[in-house]
């Protein structure tokens, strides 16, 4: 990796490329775009949460006037079972039947059928005279009745996975994983101090701001361009191609500004719909989900049911830990069990552990991936359990992570030793930090939490072009959500020596880069920018050989300092260097245009850890809490754009303290969600907030070439601990259930002054 | 010789054994080896993520291995 030391732009916080057309209006999201002869496609939703369909008759929509086509699961392709690849696809067949139910509806909201028509309110006339019947059935609404043995089925044909036999008989219970070491029992046996707790978290919805959107494009030939909001056009495609058994090559995908998606947006939900109707109708078809749709029909995180027990000995060490989790995965399988059952313990050096992890269909939307999926819920539970483990030892609960915490060499749980790591840095760095010695107000209460994410690497490219003046354009395939464009540009400026201002970054569409994943599992810096570093050695390697045939010198003899090229040492030519200008001014004479080149499946993405300390204080009377103050800590590898590194780590603060205070998804008992709109589902507002202090750590990934960890995704998993931490500090009761909202609070207050 | 280790949902393709020793030189060649000892254990594996001395690899196909490394399978992390 390159040296730490000095560098000249890296670490920096310039303008991003892309900030003037986003506060000027501009930009264009998923819903901006307008063609010529479009019109508006809308889904008829179900108003069940479980039903079979006996049928459905769509002529009368048909027939009406301004309704060019209509499509029900009937013009879909049959869906075969296949794995989907890449990020938040799974099983091509259930992929298929959430965008389209065919035989059963299996949530309200469940898309039946689809029309589109010359207006909105065309097709909204055209979804009332779509007739279907429905047998409605007993929808599975909860965990605990979801894992009971006589449990109404969501599947009929869903054998639990990763048993040593298949069942006998079908479960909602979709899988099951088991991790372990050492002997609990034993282990048990010689703590000094036991913790148990039960702790449940309902549905939390991502909160993207800007609902999904598309406009698909067919022509005559079959050929389609899809422009849609999504966090990974080459992945659309893919998923798009498979639900409708297209060729990719027939499939352009144009990946809008994104008004984010947190994991929410790497799956196709309106994509193959828009096709199939413009396919029908041969116009231009724009679909747009209202905030309620969204809500209704795309995925939360999973609800779930976590019981931890931690076992230590009056010293601190942590000598027994066990888990039992259950995540609802919505209507099909897929919740992130796996990587919540992997990180619950990750933080900490265990001889003796046990995680059992079950993945259950429930009659809910099905379960997307939300920031660090899977890890926020169970390391809310250990991280709680944490902090009653320390009020029972008096400990300090810095110093009882500290005791246990893993480091470089360290069995993780899920098997690896960890590489270089940064949690004890983060958690000296906390309690180093004037924020957590500082006093508290009177009644008010301080929580910490340690937080963990695996990040990944996978499957990036990019090109950077040099123009006739020697600036310098790079051309990757991540949609931008976090700012990535001006974190290329800043790798790209200091790989090649050239001011930041010189360099622009630009998202090519699925026709004009090469493939690249998804933007998300923190892999976007980390990956794709190891892709612009390696284009960028292209060029550097390709500017030394044209200066060294300028020159007349072997290659060997040119060195590339500063952004530009230098006769090595010693070498024996009277030659002024040359910059990155010089050679690109000349291009046509020593062999045309500078084009680097770079593809890779990155590897080596560095853990990432964090340290929150949260101080609340608490209404008892309302049970309204105030969050005074929070600090976010984390390990960034290093930080390519800082500023943008503080901004993840602040909305992820801002997510997770939603997450903790406020946000659940209510349903009815017929499995109709009471509160899709913002109004009733409450996510955190800037009056709600205070501002958000970060620290970033530095221990450099030795993976990257400067060191990148991925940062999108830790910040959200300590807050909810950390904050139901600081609320237990405050009122000095354990409440093990989120959402922290008033009325939970009031009761748990009346609950134990009863 | 490679210690190679694998997880709970992964001992149906071993017939139980958790972990094992085995002769290669890089990956490829211990999937090879793998799918020799235990038949049908190609594609799952292929599928899973691996850690190898601590570097976790989504697809270490490419990657060579040393006597004494250590081969962790594990599920593919995804991601939001």
């Amino acid at each position: 990796m390159a040296e730490a030391v000095d560098y000249k732009v890296i670490g920096t916080s310039p303008i991003r490329p892309d900030g003037v057309d986003k506060v000027t209006g501009r930009a264009q999201y998923g819903a901006d775009l307008n063609l010529p002869n479009m019109i508006y496609g809308r889904v008829l939703r179900s108003p069940h949460a479980h039903a079979r369909i006996k049928r459905i008759d769509t002529s009368r929509a048909e027939a009406m006037k301004g309704v060019y086509s209509v499509v029900s699961g009937k013009d879909f392709p049959e869906a075969e079972h296949g794995e989907i690849g890449g990020e938040g696809g799974g099983d091509i067949s259930d992929l298929a039947k959430n965008i389209m139910a065919r035989d059963k509806v299996l949530y309200h909201g469940h898309p039946v059928a689809a029309v589109a028509a010359r207006s909105q309110r065309v097709a909204e006339e055209a979804l009332a005279a779509i007739e279907v019947e429905y047998e409605v059935l007993t929808p599975v609404l909860d965990l605990d009745t979801a894992m009971a043995s006589d449990a109404p089925l969501v599947d009929e044909n869903c054998y639990t996975k990763n048993l040593p036999e298949k069942p006998d008989k079908p479960s909602n219970i979709a899988a099951v994983m088991q991790l372990g070491r050492g002997d609990v029992d034993q282990g048990f046996e010689q703590a000094d101090v036991i913790v148990e707790g039960e702790y449940r978290i309902p549905a939390a919805h991502q909160g993207y701001i800007e609902p999904h959107a598309c406009i698909a494009n067919t022509n005559e030939s079959g050929q389609s361009t899809v422009w849609c909001c999504t966090q990974g056009h080459f992945e659309f495609r893919a998923m798009t191609a498979k639900v409708l058994n297209m060729n990719v090559a027939d499939l352009k995908f144009v990946a809008s500004e994104i008004g984010g998606g947190f994991g929410g947006k790497t799956v196709v939900y309106l994509e193959p719909v828009a096709v199939l109707l413009s396919r029908k109708a041969h116009r231009p078809v724009k679909m747009m989900m209202t905030r309620e749709e969204v809500f209704r029909a795309t995925g939360p995180a999973s609800g779930t049911h976590i019981k931890v027990k931690v076992g230590a000995r009056k010293d601190g060490t942590i000598t027994a830990a066990t888990a039992w989790m259950a995540y609802e995965a919505g209507a099909f399988a897929g919740a992130p069990m796996g990587p919540g059952a992997m990180s619950v313990f990750a933080p900490y050096d265990l001889e003796n552990f046990k995680v059992e992890a079950f993945d259950v269909l429930v009659n809910k939307p099905k379960v997307a991936a939300y920031r660090a999926p899977g890890a926020p819920q169970s390391m809310h539970a250990m991280e709680c359990a944490l902090d009653e483990l320390a009020r029972k030892l008096g400990m300090d609960p810095i110093d009882l992570r500290l005791k246990n915490a893993a480091d470089e060499g360290t069995q993780a749980p899920y098997g690896p030793k960890f590489p270089a790591i940064g949690l004890k840095a983060c958690l000296n760095a906390a309690k180093n930090h004037p924020n957590y010695t500082k006093p508290l107000p009177e009644g008010a209460g301080r929580g910490i939490a340690v937080g963990f994410w695996f990040n990944v690497g996978m499957q990036s490219s990019a090109e950077v072009h040099i123009n006739e003046n020697g600036t310098v354009t790079v051309v990757e395939g991540n949609p931008d959500i976090g700012g990535s464009r001006a974190s290329m540009c800043l790798m790209a400026a200091e790989t090649l020596g050239v001011p930041y201002e010189q360099v622009r970054a630009i998202i090519g569409d699925t026709e004009s880069t090469g493939f690249s994943n998804v933007t998300g599992g923190s892999r976007t810096t980390f990956a794709t920018g190891m892709a612009v570093v390696r284009a960028c050695e292209d060029i550097i390697a390709q500017c030394r050989a044209r200066a060294a045939a300028t020159w007349g010198v072997d290659e060997d003899q040119v060195l590339w300092e500063d952004g530009q090229a230098t006769p090595a040492p010693g070498v024996n030519a009277d030659v002024k260097p040359l910059s990155l200008a010089d050679i690109a001014a000349n291009a046509a004479k020593t062999g045309g245009p500078l084009l680097g080149r770079a593809s890779l499946n990155a590897q080596g993405a560095g853990a990432s850890f964090s340290v929150n300390i949260a101080d609340v204080q608490v209404d008892r009377e309302t049970g309204k809490v105030d969050v005074l103050g929070f600090t976010a800590i984390q390990d960034a590898g290093r930080a390519i754009h800082k500023a943008y590194v503080e901004g993840q780590m602040q909305g992820g603060a801002a997510q997770g303290l939603g997450w903790a205070l406020n946000e659940e998804y209510i349903y009815d008992a017929n499995g109709v969600m009471q509160n899709a709109g913002f109004l009733d589902y409450r996510i955190p507002v800037a009056s709600d907030l205070p501002m958000i202090d970060c620290e970033i750590v530095e221990v450099p990934n030795p993976s990257h070439p400067y060191g990148v960890r991925g940062v999108g995704e830790t910040p959200i998993v300590a807050p909810l601990a950390a904050t139901a931490n600081a609320v237990r500090d405050a009122v000095g009761i354990r409440i093990h259930d989120l959402p922290l909202s008033p009325p939970r609070i009031v009761a748990a207050i009346d609950a134990a002054g009863s | 010789m490679v210690r190679v280790v694998f997880p709970q949902h992964l001992l149906s393709v071993t017939g139980g054994e958790r972990e094992v020793a085995v002769e290669a030189d890089n990956f490829r060649e211990l999937l090879e080896a793998l799918e020799a000892r235990f038949p049908g254990s190609r594609e799952p594996l292929a599928k899973s993520a691996a850690a190898v001395d601590g570097q976790i690899y989504q697809d270490a196909f490419l990657e060579p291995l040393e006597p004494g490394s250590e081969v962790f399978f594990m599920q593919r992390i995804e991601g939001g």
